[in-house]
């Protein structure tokens, strides 16, 4: 530690130089998938943590990245547009105060997830992993059904327009390559190694002395915190939120990026979300009219998730490492040959 | 609240509590042999109540063949799913079953959207059921009379052929300890089977009486009731049959009495069984009747 490593900050600045490049060559659509493609690396990474590294199989995402878009969201809009906004019930003095900008806003909806996350991992820690699992599911679903509810913070089942849209490619593009670095810092640090000791044999890293719960709890609350983050960038995309948008159907996409990519490797999960954010957009094809051979097959709408659903037991089943497996990038042999290994740590 | 409406609430109390416990039931068996979060089961009983209407409305059998053929659909595609994606992973760590489990649940919703259109599907109700009884006052569907009846009988046969029985004997000393057992000449993929056969006929019966109360089907019906089924389970304590059953009962009953009393509070129905769930951890992880599957592990 302490030594800069120089060939980490020609890759930063590389990762820097292309965003500057894409943001000012490309067009619109290209743009808005990139900016996709970041807030996706940014989730990625952060369930990474929780799921890859330290093992535990959560399905939380959903929940927290509606918790991050809606802080944000609310945080952004001016008072009046808030009151123009909210039509079933008028908006509660909280949620009117909340003004700020693009920076606190979306740390507040970090640390509101993170609140979140610490509280529910006090009872589901207790026992083992397993119920973390069901209990972020049915937390998913608590959010939405509040987000129906309470009208007076969440305007119900209309949901938020018209969120001022103050952020681009840098700031999204930014944060992810921050996410990631501070994701691969855990991931190296002493907590990071606890979290791996905890995924290979709960038992045995608890016999040599880590406090499992604090650090499982650690690690879930982590994620949690970038999670609400990448909430707040995606709303800012979308511009409009609703309790419908964040379905299981984010989580599922997160589990196929990391579980494609190696469950653990942080590398593995920006590969994963480039693979799958650009098949997604690929396999569009699959849910429009489909012609074999000469017989119109018709509109199967939902064809897509199947095919995805397919892709991730194929890969559970048979490559179970995904791509990296448990390395990063600079763990393999070709990329130590191609750099040299001396300062990859 | 007067006595009559009351009364009616407890009836429908019971009745939503005995689809609960079918359901708990695939649960619990499934968690005591392997260990395992069965995500795929709601999507099991999806399945049952989807071929059910697929029988009634297109086919016009008779209820009973329709269960039948539910019943038999549902317990294919629980074995299946056993074989195709839990079977290989059995050595492997839990969290891939967990994944290839959700990957199964996810597969069952969107392949039944594809196949039925996103358009949620009445059930059609067998005109037996589709009427009112008045007695003394005390209105209710004959659905809310049989569904309770029904399980009760089913139950009486699962507790015989659990306790009476040498299959029984053999998933309940699977469930103590899998690897031993398997040493002493059990056929423990055989007994799996077995447990998967009974959680999904029942969970395919339980969808059946679903469609019949609540007749508006949609392929993603079965997380929600599959998570209240699931934390039903964990209320009575996982791994125990007894325990699935009370904790469908008591989740059933709560639901619907907390409606009646608060109705103004009704959205927040689906609420309750994931309060359920946070409270059985934090109070006694077990739940009412449950095993400890910490301790056993040493």
């Amino acid at each position: 530690m302490g030594k800069i490593n120089i060939k980490f900050i020609v890759f930063i600045a590389f990762a820097v130089l292309l965003l500057v490049l894409a943001q000012n060559s490309l067009d619109d659509y290209s743009i808005r998938i990139l900016n996709n493609i970041a807030i996706f690396i940014i989730l990625a990474a952060s369930y990474n943590l929780i799921n890859g590294v330290t093992g535990q199989f959560s399905l939380e995402p959903n929940g927290f990245v509606a918790i991050g878009a809606y802080v944000t969201a609310l945080a952004l809009l001016s008072e009046d547009m808030k009151w123009e906004l909210f039509q079933l019930e008028d908006p509660s003095p909280m949620i009117l105060a909340l003004n700020l900008g693009l920076v606190p806003a979306l740390l507040l909806a970090g640390i509101v997830s993170a609140l979140v996350a610490l509280t529910l991992a006090f009872p589901v820690f207790r026992v083992r992993g397993d119920y973390l699992a069901i209990v972020t599911l049915g937390f998913g679903f608590i959010i939405k059904v509040f987000a129906i509810n309470s009208p007076e913070f969440t305007n119900g089942a209309i949901g938020l327009n018209e969120i001022p849209s103050v952020s681009n490619l840098y700031w999204t593009g930014g944060i992810a390559i921050a996410t990631v670095v501070i994701m691969l810092n855990i991931v190296y640090s002493k907590y990071g190694r606890a979290m791996k000791a905890v995924r290979d044999d709960e038992d045995a890293a608890s016999a040599i002395g880590i406090n499992t719960m604090k650090i499982k709890t650690y690690a879930f609350t982590t994620s949690a915190f970038f999670e609400g983050i990448g909430g707040g960038l995606l709303a800012i995309l979308l511009t409009t939120i609703s309790p419908d948008l964040f379905q299981f159907f984010l989580t599922f996409q997160l589990l196929i990026i990391i579980v494609l990519g190696g469950l653990g490797s942080m590398t593995g999960a920006i590969l994963g979300t480039i693979l799958v954010i650009g098949g997604t957009e690929w396999l569009r094809f699959l849910d429009g009219h489909m012609n074999i051979f000469g017989y119109d097959l018709g509109a199967h709408p939902g064809l897509r998730m199947v095919v995805f659903s397919i892709i991730l037991i194929v890969v559970m089943l048979f490559a179970r490492e995904g791509i990296f497996g448990k390395k990063e990038l600079s763990d393999l042999n070709w990329f130590k040959k191609l750099f040299g290994k001396k300062d990859i740590k | 609240m007067d006595l009559l409406t009351f009364l009616q609430q407890v009836i429908n109390g019971i009745s939503v509590g005995s689809m609960y416990a079918l359901i708990a039931i695939g649960y619990t068996m499934v968690y005591g042999v392997l260990r395992l979060i069965n995500f795929a089961h709601g999507e099991i009983m999806m399945v049952g109540a989807f071929v059910g209407y697929t029988m009634l409305a297109v086919f016009e059998t008779s209820l009973l063949t329709a269960s039948f053929v539910a019943v038999l659909v549902s317990v294919a595609t629980g074995v299946l799913t056993d074989k195709i994606a839990y079977k290989p992973l059995r050595q492997a760590p839990r969290i891939s079953l967990l994944i290839t489990a959700i990957g199964i649940s996810f597969f069952l919703q969107n392949s039944i959207n594809v196949f039925f259109g996103g358009t949620a599907k009445s059930f059609p109700i067998p005109e037996f059921f589709d009427r009112l009884i008045n007695i003394g006052g005390v209105i209710f569907t004959p659905t809310v009379i049989i569904v309770p009846i029904i399980t009760m009988i089913l139950l009486m046969i699962l507790l015989y052929v659990l306790y009476k029985t040498k299959y029984g004997m053999a998933i309940r000393a699977l469930a103590f300890d899998i690897k031993t057992v398997s040493l002493m000449g059990v056929d423990a993929n055989k007994i799996i089977m077995l447990v998967f056969i009974i959680g999904s006929s029942l969970a395919a019966v339980g969808g059946i009486f679903w469609a019949l109360s609540y007749p508006i089907l949609t392929p993603y019906m079965g997380i929600m009731i599959g998570l209240k089924a699931f934390a039903a389970a964990v209320l009575g304590g996982i791994g125990s049959v007894g325990g699935a059953v009370l904790g469908g009962f008591i989740l059933g009953f709560t639901e619907v009495m907390f409606v009646a009393f608060y109705p103004e509070l009704g959205g927040y129905r689906d609420a309750i069984a994931f309060v359920f769930l946070i409270l059985v951890l934090l109070v006694k992880p077990t739940g009412i009747m449950g095993i400890n599957f910490e301790k056993s592990r040493f």
